[in-house]
């Protein structure tokens, strides 16, 4: 309706008789919206080729140019504004960032913990191994040293379990009968004197140590060769060389070595030379008959990895 | 005050806040970007041409405080509030998803922009990183802060109405 009340205020009488076609004006609102798409493109145009200029003078030109000078001049104005804004938001920063780290600090905690564990369990597994290495290759060369015993063969073996109570001075080793362990068979380590085996199964062996205190081994002092016996001291992995006569001039720091006596069809369980320990003390009391020799053994029993079985080479005495 | 004069003080404010304060929030990779969302907000509510100038303008903001090469974000910027505000004029007219959808456009065109900008002038950035691993966080975090930042638009740059005119005129009389 409006539509038509509009072309009717354009039509005049005479050319609704006349049948002339009505010549109407552009609307207001058209030439606006042209007026307005054309200031928009300028706009838009102009903005567009200033940045560009701005890009392409501000890129080549040396950092002493005057654009980059301008730059600079504006950017020192607004710097304190910068700073001032910049410490009033520190607070909120400060708080985003803390709680930012409350919540990865427990998945970190966790991963860094795992990590942990991961890397101790290497370094324990790296320092054992390297222990065992060590302690392979000086019985390794125990083993080939003139001094080891001759008539004997070395069995290694590894110490898989040990005893549960203080008490209880026994080491299990993983050579049995197969490996031709005997009960009664000494063992050593490069260190020392370590003990007997006995009882033996297929593939592993009880060894008594010495520091037991049904333990007992005839011993002689290397200097003086004054003979003695070798049982377990009053603490600890400490050892008390018996029976040594006053007369004997033992002295500390005298090494005491196995006696490997022989006689007839009997022989001592342990060979000749073995090192058993170093004098550490030594008493003479007018109310004892036998000196107090204290031994120290130079062979750490509490953490004992390897050990070597002494197996006889001669075939065991037969009695009647 | 002025309009022109609001939109300026306001186009102000966003850019510093965003050089000294939200540049440096680092969600996920991303950062929001509370400039673009402004000038969004403006070109939206005051048209086409005010988008542009306002981006020309804020982007030279930006462009001077980080002494970054200067027309660059202006570029950018210009184009992106003549975009939002010829969206707004037209098709995006009365429609309440409007901020939202021009907000997604605008993140991720900037984002490509900006990438191919950096290229065209031989300076190296990582494609995998603005397009990868900032973009989503970013757009995310620009979403989020969208509805805040309308209402505050809203709020600063409403224009006088009618009713507020005759309340003027009452209290004069």
């Amino acid at each position: 309706m409006a539509r038509l009340n509009r072309l009717q205020r354009n039509r005049t009488a005479r050319s609704a008789v006349l049948g002339l076609p009505v010549r109407r004006t552009a609307s207001r609102s058209h030439i606006s919206r042209t007026s307005s798409a054309l200031r928009r493109r300028i706009v838009l145009g102009t903005l567009v080729l200033l940045s560009l200029a701005l890009i392409t003078i501000s890129f080549r030109e040396e950092s002493d140019g005057p654009l980059h000078g301008a730059q600079a001049a504006v950017a020192n104005a607004l710097q304190p504004l910068e700073v001032a804004v910049e410490r009033v938001a520190r607070p909120f920063r400060d708080a985003y960032g803390w709680t930012k780290d409350l919540f990865t600090a427990r998945s970190q905690n966790e991963r860094l913990k795992a990590e942990n564990e991961q890397l101790q369990q290497q370094v324990i597994q790296n320092e054992s191994a390297l222990q065992e290495n060590v302690n392979l290759r000086a019985l390794l060369k125990y083993r080939s040293s003139p001094a080891f015993p001759v008539d004997y063969e070395g069995v290694p073996a590894e110490v898989i379990a040990r005893p549960s109570a203080s008490f209880d001075q026994t080491i299990v080793v993983s050579a049995g009968s197969e490996d031709g362990v005997v009960p009664e068979a000494p063992v050593v380590t490069a260190d020392g004197l370590v003990g007997t085996v006995t009882s033996v199964t297929d593939g592993a062996a009880r060894v008594r140590l010495l520091t037991d205190e049904s333990s007992a081994v005839s011993a002689l002092d290397l200097r003086t060769s004054a003979a003695g016996i070798i049982r377990h001291g009053p603490s600890g992995d400490s050892l008390v060389l018996d029976r040594v006569s006053k007369k004997e001039p033992i002295r500390k720091g005298d090494e005491i070595i196995t006696a490997g006596w022989r006689s007839g069809q009997l022989a001592s369980l342990y060979p000749k030379g073995i090192p058993i320990g170093r004098v550490t003390f030594v008493g003479r009391l007018n109310t004892d008959l036998y000196q107090q020799v204290l031994v120290v053994s130079d062979v750490d029993f509490s953490a004992l990895d390897a050990v070597i079985v002494l197996v006889s080479k001669r075939p065991a005495p037969e009695f009647p | 005050m002025n309009d022109n004069v609001s939109v300026a003080v306001f186009v102000f404010v966003a850019a510093l806040l965003q050089v000294t304060l939200f540049a440096s929030i680092d969600v996920a990779g991303g950062t929001p970007d509370v400039l673009v969302l402004s000038l969004l907000a403006i070109a939206l509510m005051r048209g086409a041409v005010t988008g542009a100038v306002a981006g020309f303008f804020g982007g030279l903001l930006v462009d001077v405080m980080t002494l970054d090469t200067l027309g660059f974000s202006a570029l950018l910027f210009a184009l992106a509030g003549y975009w939002t505000g010829r969206y707004g004029e037209t098709t995006g007219r009365d429609r309440a998803h409007a901020p939202l959808l021009a907000v997604v456009v605008v993140t991720i065109a900037i984002a490509f922009a900006g990438l191919g900008l950096h290229a065209l002038l031989g300076e190296d950035v990582s494609a995998r990183r603005a397009l990868f691993d900032a973009l989503l966080p970013g757009l995310a975090l620009n979403l989020l802060l969208a509805g805040p930042v309308w209402a505050l638009s809203r709020i600063v740059l409403r224009r006088p109405t009618i009713s507020d005119r005759v309340t003027e005129v009452r209290l004069l009389g």
